[in-house]
């Protein structure tokens, strides 16, 4: 963690201070990579999400981009499961695997950009906040409270309704209302680097406000920054399967949440036409379970609870 | 028969950690013994096997005699009953040895209604008892322990630990967070309580100039093992073993200036329980090692009149001083189921 | 390097030291007694709910263009009625006016009118009022008590096959959306699926006109899936809350004290850990309650529950803005008032708060 914090003098002729740094860091992925092999769920998690991520990448080649055209739909409306359509098709006989399929992308999508941009806004705000202190620091965090204690996804759900509909709007919907805990965790984690004595150090040497920031916290922030985002991604899925379900999202997508607001709509539910209700909520499970389970595995790593307690 | 009894105990924590190897132990009905040591040296984790406090997953072994009875293979129950009622602990750091949400007179009549089987009336009675016996007003009953000072929190921790009567008391660094008057008001209460009540007292700390000052007897800790005991004084003034002096010239000595200006610190670090060294396992950090050390287990050997110590010079040059003032020590019965070896 | 501890969930499951509001313990500390501690959150609340007023005015100013033109699109709306729509809005008047008459109206319970039931927003709400109550509270009750009892005999024997299960069913169950889950149990237990019949109501709060004792069955019987749906998705985000303040406490020396005492390991739990583990837990309950409004509107919805939630997607679906501008306010201010109830109580909790 300290790789490029702690001055350790470099020997005239040996790697120079960059590719020490590099080395220390590769060093410490291995060692980040070997503890994190001991949490099992850990590892479902990320078996999971690499079958997904790769299912939604490789969807153009498997099932093609014309799966979700209602004009030249293979089927008949409602079809159950056969051998040409194993889960069935919708409403309007497109086929149910494929739409999936191309659903993930979106589901993922979605999820990567809220999370990154809720991320950003926390990192962001929790930084400054425990860097500059003061009355600045005083005003965010009672903003952060704030929004803590809020129905955020309620507030997602009204911004989604009076913006135009559009992934941009889900994306924006949720990443300005999930932020507040990363910028708690953050702060509280900038507080206890700043006071760390090189820090005091590099203050002494000139180094200002940008560059304590930047070189000095960021580095230390880092791993628990990715922590929260994969937690957060697991509820920005979640989230905007919600806004989908509710009629929010952009729809001329597919997406899970869209899908099952679609199955509501074409009456499956009174019908028992399971095949289309159960695999878009499996999918949506699936995916925001493997993320918890990897943020929970990456949490444990960097933050180890002693095993043996009283 | 002792009033307590410690043979050949082992402590080995999950993970290979080896706190305690073999220590050898006894205390008497009225009398006190001072444990002293480095932290990580094992002491603590002495004090909580002395009533099967350790972790779950920690392996004990050896014998623990509470007036006669193994504390190690009583049925849960029995030893449920011995907890508080027989040995008692001060635990350090009051603030967070106390519970913060409950009432400290609760907190002191719980083990009375426990063991005593007091209507909860009675229980309080006691309760404020005690803390005017250890110089409270019973009225602090109602205090929470935030509201206390830390002195007198360790006062409540003291009266908590007289409530059942118990035949032996444990206090496990009861001054260390304490400034140094209140520290001296604190000892002279634990002193005077036990003194009264003709109970066994065992102090652990690592201040060798306080225990001596308080004990009987002094026992030196390093690495899970006894290296030297003795009639506290002696141990204190004329150390026989090379840890033992330095650990007693850590410390300066009120009225020898000399000795303020030439601490004897010790080079290195406490082992790692984990790894202890072979052989003697201060050899490390020894200014009077031998080859021999490195290699061969140096077992507590006497040195002198009602002393042992555990070094290869000891026997050499075991003259045995004459006993040193203010060492008013009953000697004790000794055991000789001390001599453990660890491979 | 040094987490901040007890970091082991994040967001999607909230840990007791990544959530916790500062401010239960920071004012512990300041001095002043309860009276000032009181007046110090009752402040706080104020200030909380005039922010939520602030957002639901801007939230819906942020509509591109003419809201009216925006809420009314599509359809055949007549000049007059426009011009009512543009009068109530107050689009003639300059923002700040805009703003403090609606703050005005506001505080003498005036949110307006709904558009699509021509009624005002205020009687909608309190209409729906005791159904969400009802709903939410039986929920709130059972998923917090499940979630806190679980959670204490996880942190207990953590890492044991009890744990393990507990934790992983909580967090499977927290992943799954809450109105696939109703969707799922319509399908199973009110259709029907072929073995085995339809066992409750597929929606709504009552089937018939019964009176007395009947209705009060009836209702029960609806409430039946709602109920389960909500306890089901909520409960695991008290259970890990609740593991995760209880394993905070577990290596504490007062724990060691209370078992060197020779109190039962169930004593030392229900007497000793649990009353010092209560208060993050219940804090976190609390701040989580945003997240259970969240849930309410989805249940609501899926089962046609004739509360607030089934209100707000009626109203969404339009959209009627003043509709959905008002529940919005009734959702953040419920709450912001019970995080502010609860910590009026907090003091009974723990000594060391409001001193």
């Amino acid at each position: 963690m300290s790789a490029e914090t702690t001055g350790t003098p470099v020997e005239p002729g040996g790697p120079g201070p960059r590719a020490l740094a590099r080395r220390r860091r590769r060093a410490s992925a291995a060692r980040f990579w070997k503890e994190y092999r001991r949490h099992r769920a850990g590892v479902f998690g990320l078996a999971a999400l690499v079958l997904f991520v790769l299912v939604a990448l490789t969807a153009p080649l498997t099932v093609g981009s014309d799966v979700d055209s209602v004009t030249d739909a293979p089927g008949q409306p409602l079809e159950s499961p056969s051998g040409r359509f194993p889960l069935g098709t919708d409403q309007f006989g497109r086929n149910l695997l494929g739409l999936l399929v191309w659903g993930s992308r979106v589901s993922l999508l979605v999820g990567l950009l809220a999370a990154a941009l809720s991320v950003l806004i926390g990192a962001l705000i929790g930084i400054t906040a425990g860097h500059f202190r003061g009355w600045y620091a005083t005003v965010m965090m009672r903003i952060t409270d704030w929004f803590l204690v809020m129905p955020t996804l309620v507030l997602a759900i009204v911004l989604a309704t009076v913006l135009s509909r559009s992934l941009g709007t889900v994306v924006l919907a949720i990443g300005v209302t999930t932020w507040p805990t990363t910028a708690r965790l953050v702060r509280a984690q900038t507080l206890a680097v700043e006071s760390r004595p090189y820090i005091e150090r590099a203050k002494a040497l000139g180094g200002g406000h940008w560059h304590i920031m930047s070189r000095h916290v960021l580095p230390n922030v880092m791993p628990l920054v990715l922590a929260q985002t994969t937690l957060i991604i697991s509820s920005a899925i979640l989230a905007e399967a919600t806004l989908a379900f509710l009629g929010l999202g952009d729809p001329t997508v597919v997406s899970w949440g869209g899908l099952l607001q679609d199955a509501r709509e074409a009456g499956s539910v009174s019908s028992g036409d399971w095949w289309y209700l159960v695999p878009p909520g499996i999918g949506i499970a699936v995916v925001a379970l493997a993320f918890t389970l990897c943020g929970r595995a990456v949490e444990a790593v960097l933050n180890p609870r002693l095993g043996v307690s009283r | 028969m002792s009033l307590l009894e410690v043979r050949d105990l082992t402590v080995t924590y999950p993970g290979g950690a080896a706190a305690v190897r073999g220590v050898g132990l006894t205390v008497e009905a009225g009398e006190k013994l001072g444990l002293a040591g480095e932290s990580g040296c094992g002491k603590s984790t002495l004090a909580l096997a002395l009533l099967r406090l350790l972790p779950a997953g920690a392996r004990v072994g050896g014998e623990i005699l509470l007036d006669g009875e193994d504390v190690l293979t009583m049925k849960w129950g029995r030893v449920r009953a011995v907890r508080w009622a027989g040995a008692s602990i001060v635990f350090q750091g009051a603030m967070h040895s106390l519970n913060a949400v409950h009432r400290v007179g609760d907190q002191i009549a719980e083990p009375i209604l426990l063991h005593r089987g007091a209507t909860p009336a009675d229980a309080r009675r006691r309760a404020g008892e005690l803390l005017e016996q250890v110089g409270l007003p019973a009225a602090r009953a109602r205090a929470y322990p935030h509201e206390l000072s830390g002195g007198q929190r360790q006062r409540v921790m003291i009266a908590m630990a007289l409530a059942c009567e118990p035949r032996l008391v444990v206090a496990d660094e009861p001054t260390t967070a304490l400034d140094v008057m209140i520290q001296a008001q604190i000892l002279r209460l634990i002193e005077n309580l036990v003194g009264e009540q003709d109970v066994g007292l065992m102090m652990i700390s690592h201040d060798l100039a306080v225990l001596a000052d308080t004990c009987d007897r002094l026992a030196v800790m390093y690495a899970g093992r006894v290296v030297e005991e003795g009639p506290a004084r002696e141990v204190y003034d004329d150390a026989r073993h090379p840890y033992g002096r330095a650990l007693s010239g850590a410390f300066p000595r009120i009225g020898d200036p000399g000795s303020r200006f030439a601490p004897r610190g010790l080079p290195g670090d406490p082992p790692d329980p984990a790894a202890v060294p072979s052989g003697c396992a201060f050899h490390p950090r020894c200014p009077v090692a031998l080859d021999v050390c490195a290699t061969e287990d140096q077992v507590l050997r006497d040195a002198g009149p009602r002393r042992r110590a555990a070094c290869v010079h000891v026997g050499t040059d075991a003259t045995g001083t004459p006993d040193g003032n203010g060492s008013g020590g009953t000697a004790s019965a000794r055991d000789d189921g001390v001599r453990s070896r660890t491979p | 390097m040094s987490s901040p501890a007890g970091t082991e969930a994040g967001p999607a499951v909230p840990s007791a030291a990544g959530k916790r509001p500062t401010a239960v313990r920071r004012e512990g500390r300041a001095g002043g007694g309860y009276p000032r501690y009181v007046a110090g959150k009752l402040a706080g609340a104020v200030v909380s709910l005039f922010a939520v007023l602030v957002t639901s005015f801007f939230l819906f100013r942020l509509i591109p263009g003419d809201p009216v033109k925006f809420m009314t699109g599509g359809r055949q709306v007549s000049a007059e009625q426009l011009a009512t729509y543009r009068a109530e809005f107050g689009l003639d008047l300059p923002m700040w006016q805009q703003f403090t008459d609606y703050c005005a109206k506001a505080l003498t319970g005036d949110l307006g009118t709904s558009y699509q039931f021509h009624a005002p927003v205020v009687d909608k709400i309190t209409e729906a009022l005791p159904n969400t109550l009802l709903l939410t509270g039986t929920a709130f009750v059972l998923y917090t008590a499940l979630g806190m009892f679980l959670g204490t005999r996880s942190a207990w024997r953590h890492g044991g096959l009890g744990d393990r299960l507990h934790t992983g069913l909580a967090l499977t169950l927290y992943s799954i959306p809450s109105f696939w889950l109703g969707l799922l149990l319509i399908v199973v237990l009110s259709v029907g699926v072929d073995p085995i019949p339809g066992l409750f109501p597929t929606g709504g709060m009552e089937s018939g006109r019964e009176e007395g004792l009947a209705q009060v069955l009836d209702v029960a019987h609806h409430l039946v899936l709602p109920v389960v749906t909500l306890v089901a998705v909520e409960y695991g985000q008290t259970l890990l809350v609740t593991r995760s303040a209880l394993l905070d406490e577990m290596g504490s020396d007062y724990l060691v004290t209370a078992r060197a005492k020779g109190l039962r390991d169930d004593l030392v739990r229900r007497r000793h850990a649990v009353p010092n583990a209560l208060l993050p837990t219940v804090t976190l309950v609390f701040v989580n309650l945003g997240r259970t409004v969240a849930g309410v509107i989805l249940v609501e919805t899926v089962f046609s529950w004739p509360g607030l939630g089934g209100l707000f997607y009626q109203a969404l679906s339009v959209p009627d803005l003043p509709l959905v501008q008002g529940l919005f306010f009734v959702f953040a201010a419920a709450v912001i008032l019970m995080n502010t109830l609860a910590d009026l109580l907090y003091p009974m909790l723990d000594p060391r708060v409001g001193r």
